[in-house]
């Protein structure tokens, strides 16, 4: 499984940030087409967008588009351009329900029928950011076999919801845990919210470790100030690397034993801690051109 | 105010582009003026790719301003394509 720690979003109609996208640190670049860009740019960050996916891919890093929602006039267009450019994924906003999974599905399936692609490797990311999204986040996430994962955009749902957003993150619990269960229900990444605070980087190391420790696979950013940070909480130690090693060597000792369970420093091998174990060491890297694989 | 009909793509920030589209000022064929940071180094290929983009957007005889600030050839690609099929939407 190839790693999504940081996923960090680039505003779509600036040539200089998107040719810097490689460079950042993030496993995962979000080119932008919606919030970041003004209505009446729509159509050149659409177009700058596509030549930069063509022409200038960053290599070694995935790259997703944000496209516009789907109760604009622009996501059909928007969906074609990255057809046409070839993301590795598209990161579908205000996706409140799988009715909306399902449409954007049909669009983009038509799209690649237009332009001829086959291989339908364009993996979707659904952004939920709406208390009717928390409240339909497994129906979301089990809507459709490429959907890949799930994001959390807490300053809209926060927004919504009337809540004080905070450096502790208290009012997001619910949110975040209401995506997480969903997602590893239904077999999809998880990606946490950005972290609003661009300067306080003391907090944002707070908030990144505190999602990991929830579960999280990788946590969206707004500024490559955080990628650091970011790639930090959600890399193993080399404590929790070793103990993993020691428990995949103990289990598969086991295994040549015919056991189903052994100890390591007393503590009960079984399943769950093997999963654990191969969680971690997945988490240390892996191929890029598995990039696509849950 | 001007009813000279005018598109116009891109930005003078770092690395960008500013495209302005415009009728030609010379009847059966396309001027183009340049403007650009890097112009001793990079100037004929900077004309080169609007020139690409004019042919492969035919939108008739028309003027290019360009004011580069740097851009990568698909940028500069990008920002005529966009001036372009702006400018064929605008009425004549």
């Amino acid at each position: 499984m190839k790693r999504c720690r940081s996923m960090l979003f680039m505003p779509g109609n600036n040539p200089g940030m998107l040719a810097s996208a490689q460079s950042l640190g993030a496993d995962c670049v979000i080119f932008d087409m919606e919030d970041a860009v003004a209505q009446t740019e729509k159509d050149a960050a659409r177009i700058l967008i596509r030549h930069a996916l063509t022409y200038m891919r960053p290599q070694g890093v995935g790259v997703a588009v944000r496209i516009n929602a789907l109760d604009t006039a622009f996501w059909k267009e928007d969906i074609a351009a990255v057809v046409r450019g070839g993301a590795d994924f598209v990161l579908a906003p205000k996706t409140n329900g799988p009715d909306y999974v399902r449409e954007l599905m049909a669009g983009l399936e038509a799209a690649e029928a237009e332009h001829g692609v086959k291989d339908a490797r364009i993996v979707v990311f659904a952004l939920v950011e709406s208390a009717l999204g928390i409240e339909n986040a497994f129906a979301i996430a089990s809507a459709h076999k490429r959907l890949g994962g799930m994001l959390l955009g807490a300053e809209d749902l926060t927004a919504e919801l009337g809540a004080r957003r905070s450096a502790g993150g208290d009012e997001i619990f619910h949110a975040r845990s209401r995506i997480l269960m969903a997602c590893r229900a239904a077999g999809i990444r998880a990606i946490d919210t950005p972290f609003p605070f661009v300067t306080d980087l003391e907090a944002l190391a707070a908030d990144a470790a505190f999602a990991a420790q929830l579960g999280f696979d990788g946590k969206a950013a707004i500024s490559p100030h955080h990628i650091v940070t970011i790639n930090a909480a959600f890399s193993p130690s080399p404590e929790q690397i070793n103990w993993a090693g020691r428990v995949m060597a103990v289990a598969r000792r086991a295994a040549g034993e015919g056991k189903g369970v052994a100890s390591l420093d007393g503590m009960m091998i079984d399943l769950p801690v093997i999963k654990r174990a191969e969680r971690i060491l997945a988490m240390c890297d892996g191929p890029v051109e598995d990039f696509h694989a849950n | 105010m001007s009813g000279i009909k005018t598109a116009i793509a891109g930005t003078l920030e770092s690395n960008d582009i500013m495209i302005t589209v415009s009728p030609s000022r010379q009847e059966g064929k396309n001027t183009i003026a340049v403007e650009s940071i890097v112009m001793r180094q990079f100037g004929p290929a900077i004309i080169a790719a609007i020139e690409d983009s004019l042919t492969q957007f035919e939108v008739g005889f028309v003027h290019i301003d360009a004011r580069d600030r740097g851009a990568l050839e698909c940028t500069i690609k990008a920002r005529m394509e966009a001036a372009l099929l702006r400018y064929k939407e605008l009425p004549s």
